[in-house]
C-alpha cells in the first residue's frame, strides 16, 4: 500500500516525459515511487504528486546511461515496452531500469528473474503487433493520388512501422492514420511526418467510396479478392487454423474479406 | 486493362498455381536503393492466410496453362479438360506493381506451363522479371519457375532479375517419375539447377572482390515433391531431398501432399484424403536435419522406412535411443539440447543464456517454454523429484501419448511452429 513517504511522478506521456522521471528518480534519491501519465492520475490524498516536465537532456542522459549498461535489443525492449502503453507499464519499466543499473552482468537474457521475463513478454507482443500492422495495412488509391491506410493497432506502433514503410514505398505518397490515437503518418516522396486529420463528414474507414478513392481501386480491390478465393485448396481447409493466423478483430481492414 | 477480360485469367491462373505450396519470400538482400519501388532485405511478410492456413506472401500464377506436356499428378497437363489462358507479359508486370503498392504481397512467384519450347516459356518469365526490374524499378521479390530443359543462357539472365529460382522434381524416384511423366527426365531437371548453383558460387566470389557485382538469385532455389502419388517411402523422399539440399545447395525443400486431381488408374483416387500429417512429420524431419544437428539416416534407414505418424520425429529417434537419456540441462551441450524431445531452438538458447545466472529448475524450464509432457522424461535439472521409473520405449511412448493425443489428430500445416 502506499503510505505517506511514497512519492508519485505525474508525467506527459511522452517516451521523453517518462525517462526524465526516471532521472528524477536518481537524482533526488527517490525510494518506492510511482510513475503515472497525467491522463491517468487521480487526486490522491497519499503520497506527494509531483508533476515531472519532460526534458530531452535528462532523458537523453537516462538514454545513454542505459546503452553503457544493455545492448540495442534491451534498450529497444524498453521502447517496446512502453509503447504498450500497458496501465502501470511505467512501474514495470522502472524497476527493470534499475535492475539494468544495478547487475553486473547483462541482464537482458535473464528470464528467471520476473520483470526481465514480464517486460520480454510485453515488448514481444508489441513487436507482434508491429508485424502485423506491416503485413495487415491495406493501402488505397484515393483520387488525389494518394495510397491511404487506416489502422486501429492494440498498442501505438505507428513511430515503429514508419521505417519499413518508408523504405518499401519510396515511389510513392502516403498516409498511415491510426483512427484509435488520431494521428498518422504522411510521406511526401522525401520525408515521414506525423500528421492530424479532419476526416470528412460520414466518412467511413471500411468502405472504399467512390467520392473519395480512385476508379481502379475498387477493380484491384476486387482482383485481388478474386485472387485471395482461388488460393484456396477446398481439400485442406483448415478454419480453426486460419483464425490463429488473422485474429477475428483485423478482418475489417482487410479487403480480401 | 479490360477489366473482366484480366479477372477471369487471374481466376483460372492463381488456380492452377496454387498446389505449388512455396511461399517464402525471405532471404533475399535486395533494398530499395534507386528510390524505386519496394525493399526485399528484411524477413518474408505473410499479408495473409489462406484459410487452410498458408501464407499468402507472393502473387502466385501461372503465366500460362497452356502444356505440351501431360504428366499424370498435374492439373495443368495437356489432356486435361480444363479452360486454359495466358497473360500477356505487361498484364503480370501491371498486376504485379498494383497489387505491391497496396501491400497485398512481398512479390511476384510466377511459373508456367511449358508451351511451344522450354526455352520460348522461359523467354516469356525472363521478359516478365526483366520488365519489372528495369522499367518499374521493382525491388521486391521475385521468384521465377525454372522450365527444366531450359538453355544456361536465359538461366544466367533469370538469376540476375530473380531472388528465387525453383525447378520441382515432384516425384521422389525415378522409377514413379518413369511412370507417371514418362516424357520427361531427371536431367531436364537437373540441368537448370546445376547452372544455376554454380552461378550463385561464382558471382558470390566475385562480390567478395568487386562489391558493385549484381545480386544473383539472392534467396538461392527450391524444390517441391509430391507426397503420396507414386507409393514412395519416407525414407526415399528424405534421401532425396538430402542428396538435392548436399548437392545443389539447396534453400528448401517443400513437401506437398498429393490432392487427387484425376481419375487415372496409376495415381490415388479422387476423394482420397491430403496426407497432411505425413506431409507435417517430412516437414519436422527437414527440420531435424537442417537446423537440429541430426543426419537422415538416424531418422529414416532400411529398418526404419517410415516415420510414425503418431509421434514427432524427434521424440520417435529418442525412443529407439534411449540410452542417450536422461540429459543434464544444466550440463548438457547445445547438441545434446536439441535432441531433447519437446525442447525447440529457441528454449536451447534460452536455456543456454539461463543456466549462466543460475543452476536451472523445472520452474525455470517451465517458464522458458518447454514442452513438459514430452520433456519431462528425458532430462534431469536441478530439482529433485524427476522420471526415476526405469520405462520402456512402448511404455513411455504410450505416457505421453494419453497426454498429447488432441494435439496431434490436429491436421497441421507446414507452417507452423513446428516444435512448440
Ligand atoms: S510440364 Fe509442368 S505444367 Fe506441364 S503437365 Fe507437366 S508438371 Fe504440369
Amino acid at each position: 500500500m502506499l503510505n505517506i513517504q511514497d512519492s508519485i511522478l505525474i508525467y506527459d506521456g511522452s517516451f521523453d516525459g517518462f525517462l526524465t522521471c526516471v532521472f528524477q528518480v536518481y537524482d533526488l534519491k527517490l525510494k518506492r515511487v510511482l510513475i503515472q501519465k497525467d491522463s491517468e492520475s487521480q487526486a490522491s490524498l497519499f503520497g506527494k504528486q509531483n508533476v515531472v516536465v519532460a526534458d530531452p537532456v535528462k532523458a537523453d542522459r537516462v538514454w545513454k546511461g542505459l546503452g553503457k549498461k544493455t545492448s540495442n535489443a534491451g534498450r529497444l525492449r524498453i521502447y517496446y515496452g512502453f509503447l504498450s502503453e500497458k496501465q502501470g507499464v511505467e512501474n514495470l519499466l522502472l524497476r527493470y531500469i534499475q535492475y539494468v543499473f544495478e547487475s553486473r552482468l547483462p541482464v537482458d537474457s535473464d528470464f528467471s528473474n520476473p520483470d526481465v521475463l514480464e517486460l520480454s513478454k510485453v515488448a514481444k507482443s508489441v513487436g507482434r503487433e508491429k508485424h502485423r500492422m506491416e503485413a495487415f495495412v491495406r493501402f488505397r488509391l484515393t483520387k488525389d493520388g494518394l495510397y491511404f491506410a487506416t489502422i486501429e493497432p492494440d498498442f501505438d506502433v505507428l513511430p515503429l512501422i514508419s521505417k519499413h514503410f518508408k523504405s518499401r514505398y519510396a515511389d510513392q505518397k502516403w498516409v498511415i492514420y491510426d483512427l484509435k490515437r488520431n494521428y498518422g503518418l504522411y510521406y511526401d516522396l522525401d520525408k515521414v511526418e506525423i500528421i492530424n486529420l479532419t476526416l470528412p463528414e460520414g466518412f467511413d474507414a471500411s468502405k472504399t467510396s467512390p467520392d473519395y478513392f480512385a476508379v481502379e481501386e475498387i477493380e484491384f480491390q476486387t482482383l485481388w479478392k478474386d485472387y485471395f478465393d482461388s488460393t484456396n485448396i477446398s481439400s485442406r481447409k483448415n478454419l480453426q487454423l486460419h483464425i490463429r493466423h488473422v485474429p477475428k478483430r483485423y478482418w475489417k481492414y482487410l479487403s480480401e474479406k | 486493362m479490360g477489366f473482366t477480360r484480366i479477372q477471369e485469367k487471374l481466376k483460372i491462373l492463381a488456380d492452377a498455381a496454387k498446389y505449388d505450396v512455396s511461399c517464402a519470400s525471405s532471404g533475399s538482400k535486395r533494398s530499395n536503393t534507386n528510390k524505386g519501388l519496394g525493399d526485399a532485405t528484411g524477413m518474408g511478410i505473410c499479408h495473409s492466410y489462406t484459410e487452410d492456413g498458408r501464407c499468402v506472401s507472393l502473387l502466385k500464377i501461372l503465366l500460362t496453362n497452356h502444356c505440351i506436356f501431360d504428366c499424370a499428378y498435374c492439373v495443368t497437363r495437356k489432356s486435361n479438360d480444363i479452360k486454359r489462358a495466358a497473360f500477356q507479359v505487361q498484364e503480370v508486370v501491371d498486376l504485379t506493381i498494383n497489387f505491391y503498392r497496396r501491400n497485398y504481397i512481398e512479390g511476384l512467384f510466377l511459373s508456367s506451363g511449358i508451351f511451344k519450347s522450354a526455352d520460348y516459356t522461359m523467354e516469356r518469365l525472363v521478359a516478365v522479371a526483366r520488365k519489372l526490374r528495369t522499367e518499374e524499378k521493382f525491388n521486391g521479390y521475385i521468384h521465377l519457375k525454372s522450365i527444366p530443359g531450359a538453355s544456361d543462357e536465359l538461366m544466367k539472365e533469370a538469376g540476375l532479375y530473380a531472388d528465387r529460382l525453383s525447378v520441382n522434381i515432384e516425384i521422389p524416384t525415378k522409377e514413379g517419375l518413369k511412370l507417371l511423366a514418362p516424357e520427361k527426365n531427371r536431367e531436364d531437371f537437373i540441368k537448370p539447377m546445376i547452372k544455376v548453383k554454380n552461378e550463385i558460387i561464382q558471382y558470390k566470389s566475385e562480390k567478395k572482390l568487386i562489391k558493385s557485382t549484381p545480386l544473383f538469385a539472392p534467396g538461392g532455389q527450391s524444390t517441391q515433391m509430391i507426397i503420396g502419388a507414386s507409393g514412395e517411402s519416407d525414407q526415399q523422399i528424405m534421401w532425396t531431398s538430402n542428396y538435392f539440399y548436399k548437392k545443389f545447395e539447396l534453400k528448401r525443400v517443400y513437401y506437398s501432399g498429393y490432392i487427387p486431381i484425376s481419375y487415372d488408374s496409376r495415381l490415388p483416387h479422387i476423394g482420397t484424403e491430403v496426407p497432411m500429417l505425413r506431409e507435417n512429420r517430412l516437414y519436422q524431419t527437414d527440420w531435424l536435419m537442417r537446423f537440429y544437428g541430426f543426419e537422415v539416416h538416424e531418422i529414416l534407414n532400411e529398418s526404419h522406412k517410415n516415420l510414425d505418424l503418431e509421434v514427432d520425429p524427434k521424440l520417435g529417434w529418442a525412443l529407439r535411443n534411449l540410452e542417450y537419456f536422461p540429459v543434464d540441462v544444466n550440463t548438457a551441450d547445445r547438441e545434446m539440447l536439441a535432441r531433447i524431445p519437446g525442447v525447440g531452438m529457441k528454449s536451447v538458447h534460452k536455456i543456454i543464456q539461463a543456466r549462466r545466472f543460475r543452476r536451472l529448475n523445472w520452474e525455470h524450464l517451465q517458464r522458458i517454454g518447454i514442452a513438459m509432457n514430452r520433456a519431462k522424461y528425458f532430462l534431469v535439472c536441478a530439482s529433485q523429484d524427476f522420471e526415476r521409473r526405469d520405462l520402456t520405449s512402448p511404455q513411455l511412448k504410450s505416457l505421453i501419448l494419453q497426454n498429447t493425443t488432441s494435439k496431434y489428430q490436429k491436421k497441421l500445416s507446414p507452417q507452423l511452429n513446428l516444435f512448440e
